[in-house]
Formats: C-alpha cells, sequence, structure tokens
C-alpha cells in the first residue's frame, strides 16, 4: 500500500533511484526525438491537441480490452493469449450485427447500435467460455507451461478459422455516425466526431458497470474472492471452476464492446487485427499493474495518448514499435506497473 | 476398479451432446454461418451444419469414451501432475549410436541422387531442425516461452544480407557472427525480462519478434523495407558456385576440372548445414550432462530451490535463452542464403508458432523428436499444398491437444543414471573424522 | 559472545501495513545447534526468509561471519536502494549497482548459509544424484568449452562432484535411492535429500525449516543424530524452526523464543522451559498473569 507521502515523493523525484530512472527516461525520449525529428508547428496546427482526442479514443479501447487481460491474471495467474483474437472475432460480429439489423430493415442509430451490442457481447462472451473450456480447464493441473502453449494454438485456430470462413480480405462497416464538434485554435481547428464521443461515453459507461459487478454483486464478491486465495475460497463453498468460466466471459464482454466502438471508429478490420492490439492491451495491463481493474484502464489511456502523440508528432511508422518498446521499459523500470503492488514470492 | 462407475448413462452423453451442439451453434453459427460480403452478407449453412455435426459427434463419442473404465482413468490422470519421467540404468545405451551413423550414411548420399527441389525442401527441413533444437534448449530444458524466436532468426539472416551490403561480409564470416550477435540481442532483452514471472517473457519476446520484422519493415533506407535485400552466395575458399565468375573469383568446377553442376551450390549449403546441425546435435547432447544443462532443467523445476543453492537464476536463464538464441541466427544465415533474397514476410509471428509447434510434437522428451517433427511440420505442408489454408489451424489444433494429452512432452523423459559408488567428503575442511554413514533401513519404509 | 558465526540486529519486516518482524535481535554462536521457536505466526518463517536473502529486510542489518569467506551483509548482496553519498563515491555507487544487476539470494548461499524448507521444494523430476549435483554447480567446472569437448578436466570435476554427492547420500542414509526420482520418494526420504542437498552447497551454517514436520518418532530419531553429525563431525553451525519439543529440547544448545515479531525469550533449553513468558505464548496466558 502506498502512504500518500510516498505517492508525492515519487513524483517529486527526490528519491535517487527514481531521480536516474527519471534521467534515464528522459534520456530514452530525447534520443528518440533525435532520431525521429519532430514535425513543426505542432501545437499551432493543433496536432498535439487532435492526437490528444484520438489518444484518447484509443487508449479507452485498449483499456477495455485490457480488462480481459488483467482479471484473468489476478484469477489465474497466467496471460490469456487468446484474448486479442476475440477481440479480432467481435470486430466481425460486430459488422455482421450490423449487416444483419440492416437488412431486417432497421435504420434507426441507437436501435442497431443497442442491438449489435447485445448481439456481440452475448456470442463473444460464448467465445471466452468455449476457450476457457477447451485450453484452459482441461490444463488446471498441468506444467506451467502448458495452458500458455494451448492459449497459443487456441489463438492461432482462431485467427486461420476466421481467415478460412470469412476470406483473407478486408472487411468493412459502413459510417454510422456522421458529424463533428469542432474546436478553432488559431488557424486550425481540432475535431471531435460524435463516434469518438460515443466510443468515450460507451467504454466509461462500461467499466462503470464492471466496477459495479464487482464491487457490489454476488458474483464480483465470489471474483474477488477467487482471486485472493482460490483454495480458500472453494472451501467456503465458491464453484471456482465457474469463476474462472465467468471471468473469461466478462473479459471477452469488456473485448467485443472493444470491438464494436473500435470497428464503429475505424470501419476496418481483418482476421490479423486482434494480433497486435492484444499486445498493446497487454501493454496497457501492464502499465497499469496487471491484476488492477482501474490500473486497466488508467494504462489504456495513457498508452493510448503516448501512441497517438508519437505517431502525431513524431513518426507513425513506428507506432507499433514504440508501443512495444514502451512495454519492454516498464518491465525494465517498473514490472509492478502504476498501480499494482510488488509481488512478494511465497517461499 | 471400485471407483470407476461402469454403467453407461447415455442421457447424459446426450445432454452433453446437446449442450455442444447449442454452444458450437452460438460460437459458429455467425462467424460460420454468416459471410460479410462488402456492407452485406451472404449465408452458408450447409458448412455451419457440417461443422456444429462435427462437434457434436465428437462430443458424443467423448461422453461416451469418458464413461468406459479407461476413460475415466485417462480423465483422472487430469487431475493429478502426472509423472511419466524414468531414470535410466546407470550404463544404458541409447539405441541413437545405430541411428545416428545410418542418418549420417543417408545424408553423404542425399546429394548424390537428389534433384534441386527436393534438395531445397530437404535444406528447409534442416534449417528448422536448426530452430527447434534451438527453442527445445529455452523452452524443453529451461521451461522459458520464447514466442519472438523469429526475431533471432531475422537478426541472423538480415545479418547476412546487411552485413554484406555495408560491410562485406561473407557467409562464412557472417556464421559465428550472426550466433554473437543474435546471442547479444537475446541477452539485451533477456536481462531485464528473466528475473519477472515466466508469462511476460512469453509477451515480451512476443513483443520483440514484431518490433524486429516492424523495424525491417519500416526502415527502408537501411533494410530495403518491404522490398528485402540481395543475400550474396556463398563461397568455398573463395570459390564461386556459379558458371562464371562473378568478382574475379574461380567458379569451383573450373579449379577441381569436373562439369558444371548446378545444383552444387545447394549441395554445398546442405553439407554446412548437416555438419552444423549434428554440432548442434552433439553439443545439445553435451549440455544435458553438463553443469549448466542441469541447472536450467532444475530452475524449470523449482527456481526457489535454486536460488537457495546460489544459482543466480538470472543468469542460468539467460544462458540458455542466449544459446538458443545464437542457434536461431545460425540457422537464419542458412536460410538467407537458401532463398538468395530476404524481405520481413519470412519473419512473421507464425514463423515463431511453427517453431513452437515442432519443439511442442517433437520435444517428447529426446532430441530426435524434434528432428522427425521438423521435417514433418516443414515437408508435409509442401506435400499438401492444396491444404495450404488450414496449415496453422492445424498447427493451433495441435499445440491444444498436445498440451490436453501429453504436457509433459516438452520434458526430458529419461534421466541418466549413475552407478553407486562409495562416496568422498569433499575437503578435509569439512570432516575431522570418516562418519558412519546412518543406515536408512529403520527408517524407509 | 565468543565466536559468532551469525548475527542479528534489530531486524524488521514490514508488508505493506502488517507488521511481521520489529527489533529481533539475536546471536548464533559457531559450531551451535540452535532453535527458532515460537507459536504458529510468531514470523519464524520469516526471520528465515529475511536471514537467508528471499525477502529483502525493510530494518536492521544481518551479518554472516563465516571462516571461509570472512563477513557477508545479507542486505548488502540482496542489492540495496541508492542513497545519495553514493553519488559523491562511484566505487560505493558501483558495488551498489553491481549487487541490484547480480545480486540476490545466491550470493547468501554462496557466503556460506545453505537452507531447506518448510514445504519441500526438490527438483521433483530430477534423480536423486542429480538433485546433489545441482547443488555443487558452483564447485564443478562451468566452462562450456570444456563441457562440450568432454575433457579430462571437466570429467575429474564431475567425478569429484559424484563422489561429494554420494557421501552426502551416505550420511542421510539414501545411497539406495540414488537412482530414483526425488519426487516419488517417501516424505522423511524427502527430508533427508533436502539436508544432504543443502549440505552439497558446502555451507557453515545451515538453516532447517521445521525438518521434523510430518516424521515419525523414529525418522525423528534419525534426523536428529544427522543433525547432530553435521555439527559434530563436519563443523557445521545448526539453525533450525521446530514445533517438535521434544526434539528441540534434546538436540540444541540454545533456544530463541519468537512471538509477535518479537524475541522474547533466549538461553539454553532448561531455561526456556521454565520461563513464564514462553509458557504464556504458548499457552495463551494473559498479560497480566506473566507479569
Amino acid at each position: 500500500m502506498e502512504t500518500a507521502r510516498g505517492m508525492r515523493l515519487r513524483l517529486l523525484g527526490t528519491c535517487p533511484v527514481r531521480f536516474i530512472r527519471l534521467v534515464l527516461s528522459c534520456s530514452l525520449a530525447s534520443l528518440t526525438v533525435h532520431l525521429f525529428p519532430l514535425r513543426e508547428n505542432l501545437i499551432v496546427d493543433g496536432i498535439f491537441l487532435q492526437q490528444l482526442i484520438n489518444g484518447l479514443t484509443l487508449g479507452s479501447v485498449y483499456g477495455l480490452i485490457a480488462i480481459g487481460y488483467t482479471m484473468v491474471y489476478g484469477i489465474i495467474g497466467m496471460i490469456n493469449f487468446a484474448h486479442g483474437d476475440v477481440y479480432m472475432v467481435s470486430a466481425y460480429l460486430a459488422a455482421i450485427g450490423i449487416a444483419l439489423l440492416s437488412f431486417f430493415g432497421f435504420e434507426s442509430f441507437p436501435f442497431i447500435i443497442f442491438g449489435t451490442l447485445l448481439f456481440t457481447i452475448a456470442v463473444t462472451g460464448m467465445y471466452g467460455y468455449a476457450i476457457e473450456r477447451i485450453a484452459y480447464k482441461p490444463l488446471r493441473n498441468s506444467t506451467r507451461l502448458a495452458p500458455l502453449i494451448s492459449a497459443i494454438g487456441m489463438s492461432l485456430i482462431l485467427q486461420n478459422y476466421v481467415q478460412i470462413s470469412q476470406g483473407a480480405r478486408q472487411q468493412g462497416i459502413p459510417t454510422m455516425l456522421d458529424g463533428a464538434l469542432r474546436f478553432h485554435i488559431g488557424e486550425g481547428f481540432v475535431q471531435l466526431t460524435y463516434t469518438k464521443l460515443f466510443i468515450i461515453v460507451a467504454s466509461i459507461a462500461g467499466m462503470l458497470i464492471l466496477t459495479y459487478i464487482i464491487k457490489y454483486t454476488r458474483l464480483g464478491r465470489m471474483c474477488r474472492a477467487t482471486q485472493q486465495d482460490r483454495k480458500m475460497a472453494q472451501i467456503l463453498g465458491i464453484n471456482t471452476d465457474r469463476v474462472i468460466s465467468y471471468v473469461f466471459v466478462i473479459g471477452a464482454a469488456m473485448a467485443a464492446l472493444a470491438g464494436v466502438l473500435i470497428t464503429l471508429n475505424y470501419g476496418t478490420f481483418d482476421f490479423n487485427a486482434g494480433f497486435i492490439i492484444g499486445i498493446k492491451a497487454f501493454t496497457a495491463a501492464v502499465l497499469g499493474g496487471i491484476g488492477s481493474l482501474p490500473g486497466a484502464m488508467l494504462g489504456g489511456i495513457i498508452l493510448g495518448v503516448a501512441e497517438a502523440q508519437f505517431s502525431g508528432l513524431v513518426n507513425s511508422d513506428f507506432k507499433d514499435v514504440f508501443a512495444f518498446s514502451l512495454l519492454v521499459t516498464i518491465m525494465i523500470f517498473r514490472p509492478q506497473g502504476l498501480l499494482g503492488k510488488p509481488q512478494v514470492a511465497k517461499v | 476398479m471400485s471407483g470407476y462407475q461402469t454403467s453407461f448413462d447415455l442421457k447424459r452423453c446426450l445432454i452433453d451432446t446437446v449442450m455442444a451442439g447449442l454452444i458450437s451453434l452460438v460460437v459458429f453459427g455467425p462467424i460460420v454461418g454468416i459471410v460479410l460480403q462488402g456492407y452485406s452478407f451472404q449465408t452458408e449453412p450447409k458448412r455451419l451444419a457440417v461443422l456444429i455435426g462435427i462437434v457434436m459427434l465428437g462430443r458424443f463419442c467423448l461422453s461416451l469414451f469418458l464413461q468406459t473404465v479407461r476413460g475415466q482413468k485417462i480423465a483422472e490422470s487430469f487431475s493429478k501432475p502426472g509423472g511419466g519421467v524414468h531414470v535410466l540404468p546407470p550404463h544404458h545405451k541409447s539405441n541413437l549410436r545405430f541411428i545416428i551413423p545410418i542418418l549420417i550414411l543417408l545424408a553423404i548420399a542425399f546429394p548424390f541422387f537428389a534433384n534441386k527441389y527436393l534438395l531445397s525442401v530437404v535444406i528447409l527441413g534442416l534449417i528448422y531442425v536448426l530452430l527447434g533444437l534451438g527453442l527445445n534448449i529455452v523452452v524443453g530444458l529451461a521451461g522459458l516461452l520464447d514466442l519472438g524466436f523469429v526475431g533471432f532468426y531475422a537478426i541472423g539472416a538480415y545479418g547476412l544480407a546487411l552485413g554484406y551490403e555495408y560491410l562485406g561480409l561473407g557467409f562464412w564470416s557472417m556464421i559465428p557472427l550472426a550466433a554473437v550477435m543474435a546471442a547479444l540481442a537475446g541477452a539485451l532483452l533477456g536481462f531485464p525480462v528473466l528475473r519477472m514471472h515466466g508469462d511476460y517473457l512469453a509477451i515480451v519476446t512476443l513483443g520483440f519478434g514484431e518490433i524486429i520484422r516492424l523495424v525491417l519493415n519500416n526502415w527502408v533506407g537501411f533494410t530495403g523495407g518491404p522490398n528485402g535485400r540481395p543475400v550474396p552466395n556463398p563461397t568455398f575458399f573463395g570459390l564461386e558456385f556459379g558458371r562464371r565468375a562473378k568478382e574475379g573469383g574461380t567458379p569451383i568446377h573450373e579449379f577441381f576440372g569436373f562439369k558444371y553442376n548446378p545444383n552444387a551450390e545447394l549441395i554445398f549449403t546442405f553439407v554446412v548445414l548437416v555438419i552444423v546441425v549434428l554440432a548442434v546435435l552433439y553439443i545439445k547432447h553435451r549440455l544435458t550432462r553438463m553443469p549448466v544443462g542441469r541447472a536450467w532443467e532444475a530452475l524449470r523445476e523449482d527456481e526457489i530451490a535454486c536460488r537457495a543453492m546460489g544459482l543466480n537464476h538470472v543468469l542460468v536463464k539467460l544462458s540458455a535463452f542466449m544459446i538458443g538464441a545464437s542457434t536461431a541466427g545460425i540457422a537464419g544465415v542458412f536460410f538467407a542464403t537458401k532463398q538468395g533474397f530476404i524481405d520481413p514476410s519470412s519473419f512473421t509471428f507464425f514463423e515463431s508458432a511453427l517453431i513452437l509447434a515442432i519443439v511442442v510434437l517433437g520435444g517428447m522428451g529426446s532430441t530426435v523428436g524434434v528432428v522427425i517433427a521438423a521435417f514433418v511440420l516443414t515437408i508435409l505442408p509442401e506435400l499438401l499444398r492444396s491444404f495450404a489454408d488450414y496449415r496453422i489451424l492445424m498447427f493451433g489444433i495441435l499445440m491444444v491437444l498436445m498440451m490436453i494429452w501429453r504436457p509433459r512432452g516438452l520434458i526430458r523423459i529419461s534421466r541418466r543414471g549413475y552407478e553407486v559408488r562409495k562416496g568422498v567428503p569433499p575437503s578435509a575442511a569439512h570432516t575431522r573424522v570418516m562418519p558412519t554413514p546412518v543406515t536408512g533401513k529403520e527408517v524407509t519404509p | 559472545m565468543s565466536d559468532v558465526i551469525l548475527s542479528v540486529r534489530q531486524l524488521g519486516m514490514r508488508f505493506g501495513g502488517i507488521v511481521a518482524l520489529s527489533g529481533v535481535d539475536f546471536e548464533v554462536e559457531r559450531l551451535s545447534i540452535t532453535a527458532l521457536i515460537g507459536p504458529n505466526g510468531a514470523g519464524k518463517t520469516t526471520v528465515f526468509n529475511c536471514l537467508t536473502g528471499f525477502y529483502k529486510a525493510t530494518d536492521g542489518r544481518i551479518t554472516l561471519h563465516t571462516a571461509e569467506k570472512g563477513d557477508t551483509l545479507v542486505g548488502k548482496v540482496m542489492g540495496e536502494r541508492f542513497q545519495a553519498t553514493d553519488f559523491i563515491n562511484p566505487a560505493q555507487l558501483g558495488s551498489r549497482l553491481w549487487y541490484k544487476m547480480f545480486g540476490g539470494t545466491h550470493l547468501v548461499n554462496r557466503a556460506g548459509l545453505a537452507r531447506t524448507f518448510q514445504n519441500i521444494r526438490l527438483f521433483k523430476e530430477m534423480s536423486v544424484v542429480e538433485n546433489l549435483l545441482v547443488a555443487q554447480h558452483m564447485y564443478v567446472n562451468r566452462s562450456l568449452v570444456a563441457g562440450v569437448l568432454n575433457t579430462q578436466g571437466f570429467r575429474r570435476a564431475e567425478n569429484a562432484a559424484l563422489d561429494t554427492a554420494f557421501y552426502w547420500l551416505e550420511v542421510v542414509g539414501l545411497s539406495d535411492c540414488a537412482n530414483r526420482l526425488a519426487g516419488e520418494m517417501s516424505y522423511g526420504q524427502q527430508r533427508r535429500l533436502e539436508i544432504a542437498r543443502a549440505m552439497c552447497t558446502r555451507p557453515e551454517l545451515i538453516c532447517l525449516d521445521e525438518p521434523a514436520a510430518g516424521l515419525n518418532p523414529a525418522e525423528t530419531e534419525a534426523l536428529s543424530r544427522i543433525i547432530r553429525r553435521l555439527r559434530d563431525d563436519h563443523q557445521i553451525t545448526v539453525l533450525l524452526i521446530e514445533h517438535d519439543m521434544g526434539m528441540v529440547m534434546s538436540i540444541s544448545d540454545h533456544i530463541i523464543v519468537l512471538d509477535h515479531g518479537n524475541v522474547i525469550a533466549r538461553g539454553i533449553p532448561d531455561e526456556i522451559k521454565h520461563n513464564p513468558k514462553v509458557i504464556a505464548a504458548y499457552l495463551g496466558a494473559d498479560e497480566e498473569e506473566v507479569a
């Protein structure tokens, strides 16, 4: 537990270790900037603000996916490698949902989006359940490596199965929500499209609902108990196998929300989409502190903003490289993340 | 057999089957049954029905099987960590001492009757043997999951292409250099990450493999980007394999006075590769009997106990990681030489997954398994070209099934036995008198 | 104190807000058998984990005075935080940085302190001999080249390691189990193998964490004999945590009693037996009654 005083000290950088880290990361940053020279007139163009908005949008979606990683890690101490692909499947499901609903003649945006969300979340949740049943449950007492490898197998299966059934080409959805808010700054302007606004609002809503479930419902209490001590929870009569299944379903549902939202914004996706977003969402989860729900959201937003700023101000070709390098850097300097607690090994 | 229920419960089987059918309808329904066509879609009910039928049939058979005594035994073996590892008698001699000479003879005879296509397929197979052996050290012995193995492979391959272009380095100088470069990259990546929980390594290496590919793809000025880079032809003591000498050298057929053979370059690559593979096989065999190999396996078993034994866990893991990486670097040099041209599309995550599949399928305790698996997984897709689309699906299913059926496949199953001897105390400083051993009889049950 | 092998000064350990240990002070004399006892949750294993470098103690200092390696500060080899003075003194900074990068639990073992674990931690899927060979990692020929070429020097070193391994197997009475898997032996055999494995690291001080837990009286008796032999024949100092009072009272020279993270009594077995504070701690009497 971090005291308020400790926090303040850390922010001030009085502790020499932190100071060295600060200096190191600043020099790393300046080195990056040196390698990839900044674009000119960035503030005047409003690129900075525009990218801030883009980053917030992207980041809240990363946060939603990161929740799946962080919850699964919290409860079984393993990374769900297939989670990125669950997100990818949900993007397809979103497009299929929209296509189905428009085919049956529904035209109002709120209805279509609500229906698609329900459909996607339900089906994707089932994917989460199936993944847990096939790739994790039979291996609960196996070697540590086994579930990791089977989850990677699952990820390959999902990618290839979607590729075979839907084709390798890029898919897309029509623009659903037109228009934007514009703010004039100097000569240029910054725009916040309604889609982005919707994404931010919807992910905050999703986050709030999840927090409510975890904090105040019976299911949430069971999840927290299982996370703290699985054996003890089992002794107290909690069906921990079922709780683990629920956690996979919840994680998949959040990824489904992310899938619908991101598809609304970008419009296109392919069977490979889950791979990179999966690693980035994992980075977000680690950045925020793996096992912590608010951490996942915070990590997502920080990563999203950092990545958007990097691609806007420095170099958009290397934005993925930047995100992955961030992952490695966090591992070195703060493995427990921003809101995580340092782990004490049990001897 | 009292613990096993023997009566058939058909009703339960049917319920299971229907449940599986419903779940697969929900799961597969939208993706398999509805295919997106632009913003519209078309339905594929037949495909969906077949898939659901397969799932239901499979689930039904599984339910039936699990109700047999044999099935229950297998199900029970999942719920407890099973053994299956055994210690060999002290002077055990493996059958390998017959198999390996035969394989060497085959390898010597092979170039005399092989055509160009066969040669290049076998070379590819051998490259994957090398990769599989390298990853088997990392995953199988040390228990570290490395998902960015392709990154080190790419370092080796691009090392040759770029080393030639910018520094004028050739095939021979790049083999050791690639090993060193890949090992250094492994050290840089591994040192910070290896002190943490094992899963982190998996995802960081996954990210690393992707970083390497993205850099190769996007740093157009240096690496040529998606257009790739040509790779120099190998030479043999300065002798070239082309019909005519390119850079003032002598073609090998002129020097030795034999007829020009268009396969000469491939045969040369094959011979060097066979020698390298044999060397790596030998080194790996020795490693399992060396202190460092024992330390890797001990770390896989119990890291905390290892630290209490005075082993620096980070450095021990790092050594496995680096040796694995350097093997991949060498494999990369051979790959680049064989292709004559490389681009980033050869170094995607699927390549890493393929190598992992080789280790998973083949690593049933023996190095031989990896060798066979490497050939099966590289040559089979060549033979079954029409199923190429399903290749990755098969790898995925293979990994999941192998983990469920035989998770210990990765672990060395037979351990070396030692002859019982009379003990000698370590040094005089630690003993005053020779102790008479406590007899274990009275306490051993 | 005449000849102290381990001295613990003001040891404190906090986990978040929970204070597990505070101001723990004790010394272990060379060639003694010292027992650390106390009710469950008193902090015994935490003390062990601090001593052996699995936890970084939040306060205090632990010094190991060995005959061979001299003095070792356990906190230092674990890698400490940087101090302001480091930036004036490059040598100090360098050493701190070195220990931060390469330091850790293993250096405590190399300094001459070995341990066993409360819940046995053997390399279960390796053979018994291999378990003992791993423990001698620091004493064999680790050169990759020598190993791959199987040179004479390498074989000699391996041979010597095998000799030592079989020697300790004889001492703990497990010679006939040499080629079994460590995980498939009986509980009592595993306990003894753990001691043999710890001894293979050639320590001067061995810390045994509940070595008699789960053993029957005959096995406990054999274990007591092994522990005495370690001290008498091999000049090893023994520090043990144990709940079996019969065994503790019969073999230890010195007893330290821990309760609620504090040392409440120390002395020879007879004194401890009659110490009212100790009785109160075990039987849960009120504070007033004790006073």
